[in-house]
């Protein structure tokens, strides 16, 4: 297998007052092109922490990631980001949102028609030419998404990155986007990194499943190898004894091994007390 | 059944209207209940009210100094009009003679016409500095650091504090016979000067305060710097760059007030002044028409400015006020 992304060793600590907190420590994985990795554990493990090192938008205090032979150390379109909030600039219609990457990415590159071609073409991917010309407070949240995907995916990027990406929208609205997402990825064979929460959206959506444990100084605790078939069906799969036992597994790691007891809900008005915070930290 | 829908369209719209006219009637009816009570007050307190000028006028005598200074308005227009009329004739008769300006006393009007000029470029010339120097500074956590307390120190300063040292450098450094006269450049630098910090401060904020995520979309993209400023900080700084330009223009009108009052530059705060020095038993009534005339002003150009940022923000869940 020809090594396309790589992460050997990788940590990274801040400072704080009583020392340097080790936020996580030696995450060593090995990913080919075009394979869908999730990342999955409890919320604080660091998953969106080794998403932004593999960004460029964190720098790793020890270990590096590699990129096709060549050393990650800043952000780039050839990592492009799908954030958890979508991200899109409001003051700019859909279609804009997606010029501006792609007039920055393939400026020289292409004539303005293409350009323009080329913006089109990643709405139809994500069916949002309908709205083209709509603002962000226009449209709904799952539709906001689909824009932040067609946004990243108009860069051409090697590898996709997506930080919860359907962790706001919801159920209906999930399972859709995650059909768009296989769909889109079968047809052009992305690599693509998934942060996600949801156990069944790591098994349909994975080739591997990477399994956080807690935090700090938080690593990979487990990776399970999904073995089945594309496309994948979620009905289907719903009666699928393999892909049970894969669910369980994640289950098990989440809620056996990797036992967390979640704080007290905070709510709004024990939020800023320091007291109910060390409160909710000594619980965990 | 379209039939039906349609009526049932028809009966909601109606239903809407209704509702709309009755909110507007309302708001009619209570702003009219305001004024109504406060006139009352006023003609109560203005006939209790014996100065050495003679009694405090009341509305209907302000109303009736309003009409008289409409009419030396239009009395000096016409002064005017024969005058160049005259000298056109001059003219025509003898191409020798030398033609020369109308020299004839501002009114009450043209004064407005000063102030409003002189307003205006103070604010632009404000606005000109404030707006790149505040992107600047918003952008660099250090010149923040740096600048911020000099700014606290001097947003404070009265426009009167300014003045004197104003007038001096400008009489120093600008010639009598220049493009635009002193007193003009004075109360447009002192204008400027008090009124730039409300749009300074607004918009190192709004600028210091791109929301993290699309300070990472722009990393992401690596824009340069100057498409990273006009692609992502300007647009999101404009409802904040906006408010302080309201601010700003709210504050310049107040200072500009002052300041012709007390440099004697001319403009509304110099009618005022000369009419206090006058002292004749109409001086009170006309600098009441004065005072209401910079408060209906005022209160234009602030509704200008709201309109003007309401058409510019992109930010329709925040209520403009």
């Amino acid at each position: 297998m020809k090594k396309h992304l790589e992460l050997s060793q990788v940590g990274i600590s801040f400072p704080t007052p009583k020392g340097p907190f080790v936020a996580l420590q030696n995450v060593n994985l090995s990913i080919a092109k075009g394979e869908i990795i999730s990342l999955i554990g409890h919320s604080g493990c660091g998953k969106s922490t080794v998403l932004n090192i593999i960004a460029g938008l964190l720098k790793a205090t020890e270990g590096g990631v590699i990129l096709n032979q060549k050393e990650v150390n800043e952000p780039g379109p050839e990592r492009a980001v799908v954030f958890q909030h979508h991200s899109l600039l409001p003051w700019l219609s859909v279609y804009e949102n997606v010029a501006l990457a792609v007039r920055q990415v393939f400026s020289g590159k292409m004539t303005k028609p293409q350009m323009q071609q080329w913006i089109e073409h990643n709405l139809a991917l994500v069916q949002m030419s309908h709205a083209r010309d709509k603002k962000p407070s226009e449209i709904s949240g799952g539709m906001k998404q689909r824009v932040g995907i067609a946004r990243a995916l108009a860069m051409q990027p090697q590898v996709l990155l997506m930080d919860e990406p359907f962790g706001a929208l919801d159920a209906l609205t999930r399972a859709h986007l995650q059909d768009s997402v296989q769909q889109i990825q079968a047809e052009l064979g992305n690599t693509v990194i998934l942060i996600t929460h949801d156990v069944d959206e790591a098994v349909l959506l994975s080739d591997r499943i990477v399994m956080m444990t807690n935090g700090p100084a938080a690593t990979v605790g487990e990776v399970l190898q999904i073995d089945l078939p594309r496309p994948r069906d979620r009905l289907a799969l719903a009666d699928c004894a393999k892909y049970n036992h894969y669910r369980h597994q994640v289950l098990s790691f989440l809620y056996e091994k990797q036992r967390k007891i979640e704080p007290l809900p905070v709510t709004k008005n024990n939020q800023n007390k320091p007291q109910a915070k060390a409160l909710a930290e000594a619980r965990v | 059944m379209i039939i039906q829908l349609k009526n049932q369209l028809q009966v909601k719209t109606a239903a809407v209207w209704q509702s709309k006219l009755r909110e507007t009637l309302r708001q009619g009816s209570l702003t009219l209940a305001g004024l109504t009570i406060f006139v009352l007050c006023w003609a109560t307190l203005a006939a209790n009210l014996h100065t050495s000028l003679g009694q405090f006028p009341g509305p209907a005598v302000v109303a009736g100094q309003l009409k008289a200074l409409v009419a030396e308005h239009q009395a000096e227009q016409l002064r005017e009009q024969l005058f160049y009329q005259r000298q056109h004739e001059r003219l025509t008769n003898n191409p020798a003679a030398v033609a020369r300006p109308y020299n004839g006393r501002p009114t009450f009007f043209s004064q407005i016409q000063t102030s409003l000029q002189t307003v205006l470029s103070g604010f632009l010339l404000a606005s000109l500095l404030a707006i790149p120097a505040g992107i600047l500074i918003g952008l660099s956590p250090l010149s923040y650091s740096a600048v911020n307390p000099l700014i606290q120190l001097l947003k404070p300063v009265s426009p009167l504090a300014w003045l004197p040292l104003i007038t001096i450098v400008v009489s120093a450094s600008y010639p009598t016979d220049g493009m635009f006269s002193r007193s003009y450049l004075v109360s447009v630098f002192t204008v400027a000067l008090c009124s730039l910090w409300p749009t300074l401060i607004n918009t190192i904020v709004g600028v210091s305060q791109v929301p993290a995520d699309l300070q990472n979309v722009s990393k992401v993209l690596r824009l340069n710097w100057y498409r990273h400023v006009r692609a992502i900080v300007l647009p999101s700084a404009v409802p904040m760059i906006f408010t302080g330009l309201r601010l700003s223009l709210g504050i310049a009108w107040m200072v500009l007030i002052a300041a012709e009052m007390l440099a004697q530059n001319p403009g509304l705060g110099k009618f005022v002044w000369d009419e206090f020095q006058n002292g004749s038993s109409d001086s009170l009534a006309r600098i009441c028409v004065a005072v209401g005339v910079i408060g209906f002003i005022g209160l234009i150009l602030d509704r200008l400015m709201l309109a003007l940022q309401k058409a510019v923000s992109w930010d329709k869940s925040v209520q403009l006020r």
